[in-house]
Order: C-alpha cells, then structure tokens, then sequence
C-alpha cells in the first residue's frame, strides 16, 4: 500500500517527538520512567500512522464499529504531549519561584545578623 | 554536636509561641539546640509572635507551600553546618518529648532518617485521615520503593550525611512521600519510632486531607514521567 503525504507528515511529526524524548533523557531531564512511557506512545501512534489497517482490526476486536478514527487518536496524543510540556514549564517557573523566595528569606536574615553584630 | 529544630509554619500565630516553648532546650549528647521557623508567607503574626520566643525566623515573601518551607529548613540546616535536623509540626499535634526519642536512632545506632510514625501509639484517629494515610502509604512504596507505616509524618530527623545528601524538589504536600525517594537514592539508613500523636479540631484543619489527595498524587505521578 502506498504511503500517503498526511502519513509522511504524521510520521515525521512523531519522529521529531521521539528525539524530544531522547534528548531530555540524555539531558536528565526525563527518568527512565518517563522515557519508556512517552516512548512508547509515540511509538504506537507511529506503528497506527504507518499501519492504518491495524486500527480497523483493533476496532473490530474492541467492537467499534467506525473503524480507525486516526486523525482523532493523534490529536488527543499531540494534545496529551503539549499538556505535558506546559505542565513540565509551569512546574519548572513554579520551583524558580520558591528558589527565589528562599534565596530573599536567607538573605533577609543574614542582613539582620549583620546589623546585630555591627 | 548541634541540633536545629525546624518547624515549617503557615498562618500559625494561634499555637506556633506554645509550640516553641514546649521544645525541650537541653538533651543528653547535643550541646546547641537552635530552633528556626519558616513562616511560609502567612498573612497572620505567626513570624512576630515567633521572633518574640526568640527563635530564628525565616520568612518567605510567598506561599510556597509544605516543599518550599522544608527545602529552606534544608538549606539553613546545610548552610550552618548543623549535625542533626529535626522537622516538627507547627500545628501542636506532635509531642514535645518524642524528640528525644528520634534523636536516639541517629546518635546511638547511627541512622540516618527517623520518622516518627503516629500509627503505633495513637488511639482515636479519625477515619479520614487514616484512609488518606494508608493509600499515601502505599502509593509511596509504588512509587518509591520505600515502606512506611506513616509516610506523611511531619516528625523526622536526620543527621548530617542525610542533611547533606537529601534535596527535595517538591514544593506541595507531596514532599512528605519525596523524603523517600531521597532515603531510597541515597541509600540512608532508616528507622521508624513510634510517637504520640494529638489530634484536635485545629490540627485536623491542617495537613493532609482527603481533599488534598487527588492533588498529591496527581503531582507524584507527574513528577515520575519527568
């Protein structure tokens, strides 16, 4: 069965994912954890974009009758990785916060010891 | 050897002078007992009423939470060079005494991390928190690997390899689950003592709640596929 251009783009959009995967586990940023579980989903939605058919084979073991809804399976995994990647920037600007705040407390103090002692 | 106190504090100025002046003052082996309170930007007069018992007040110009308060605990603990770190509760729900108690371990046997579990000694506990207790237990050893009979305990104690080695990342409730995870990476040694616990309306307000739950875990999960 030929390849078709929505695959080629789907494809290439999940192998981009994949590297992302890869580079935040080289960069420490993933744990091995994190690493097999987004793997792993790109790596299905990439198996489904490649295969359609399995979808419908899927389907039909799981009794849906419309067959592969791929278009919508992707956009929830695209979605589910972006929600991911926010989720990941807010935590990261939210510890920068408390860093700061902590750094301003320690600082506080140890201006009120210097001016005790002097 | 000296000795911190750390009492994490949020919006506490009903109990938190009671609570300093009921910290023992002198214990056998600990020459120093310093006590630090991390107002972690209560809109109350928990940083007055505390700098007015004498304590070291350290005070975060915002909420951080649970995680922050204790990461900057931490962080003084290291800075200054201390060689034990107790964390206690601002809320009165723990016992004055069981800090000679978790101190033991560390001096005696050399452990690293004492957690105070208020299962073993406690009667009249109420049901929610037990509930929320026992699943924050096992979602712990899940995700951890490390078992507790009382994983969300505000009672430890570490000695200063433990103080040196841990470094939290959670700012939430979650952090209490995190000390595993630190226990476990760094391969501290680690006991649990039995210690009273005081349950009152107060105290329940505070803490761990059944509310909190899906938040917590919500947070550990995340911070697993990261």
């Amino acid at each position: 069965m030929p390849i078709t251009l929505t695959q080629i783009f789907l494809a290439t959009f999940l192998l981009f994912a994949l590297s992302r995967v890869f580079l935040r586990l080289k960069s420490s940023e993933l744990s091995l954890f994190g690493f097999i579980f987004w793997s792993g989903i790109f790596g299905l939605a990439m198996v489904v974009v490649l295969f359609p058919g399995l979808t419908s084979n899927i389907a039909k073991m799981l009794g849906i009758g419309r067959g592969a809804d791929v278009i919508v399976y992707i956009s929830v995994t695209l979605l589910f990785y972006l929600v991911f990647r926010l989720y990941i920037f807010i935590e990261d600007l939210r510890h920068d916060i408390t860093e700061i705040v902590r750094k301003i407390a320690l600082k506080n103090m140890n201006k009120k010891d210097d001016k005790k002692s002097s | 050897m000296k000795m911190l106190i750390g009492i994490p504090a949020y919006n506490e100025e009903k109990l938190i002078s009671q609570v300093i002046r009921s910290l023992p003052k002198k214990l056998k082996g600990v020459e120093n007992i310093d006590v630090l309170v991390v107002d972690d930007g209560s809109t109350d007069k928990t940083a007055q009423k505390a700098k007015e018992e004498g304590t070291k007040v350290l005070r975060h110009i915002l909420n951080r939470g649970l995680g922050g308060a204790l990461k900057t605990i931490f962080a003084y603990a290291k800075s200054q060079d201390y060689d034990l770190l107790v964390t206690f509760d601002a809320d009165g729900q723990h016992h004055p005494s069981d800090v000679v108690k978790m101190i033991k371990p560390l001096i005696k046997d050399k452990k690293d991390v004492v957690i105070g579990s208020r299962w073993k000694l406690s009667k009249n506990i109420p049901l929610s928190r037990l509930i929320v207790n026992k699943l924050a237990n096992v979602i712990t050893y899940l995700i951890f690997s490390v078992w507790s009979s009382d994983s969300q305990s505000g009672l430890r104690a570490f000695n200063k390899r433990a103080i040196k080695l841990i470094e939290l990342q959670s700012d939430g409730m979650e952090v209490s689950s995190e000390f595993f995870r630190e226990t476990y990476r760094n391969s501290l040694n680690f006991q649990e003592v039995p210690i009273v616990v005081k349950y009152t309306s107060y105290s329940q307000n505070k803490g761990q709640r059944l509310t909190n739950a899906p938040s917590v875990l919500f947070h550990l999960f995340m911070r697993l596929l990261r």
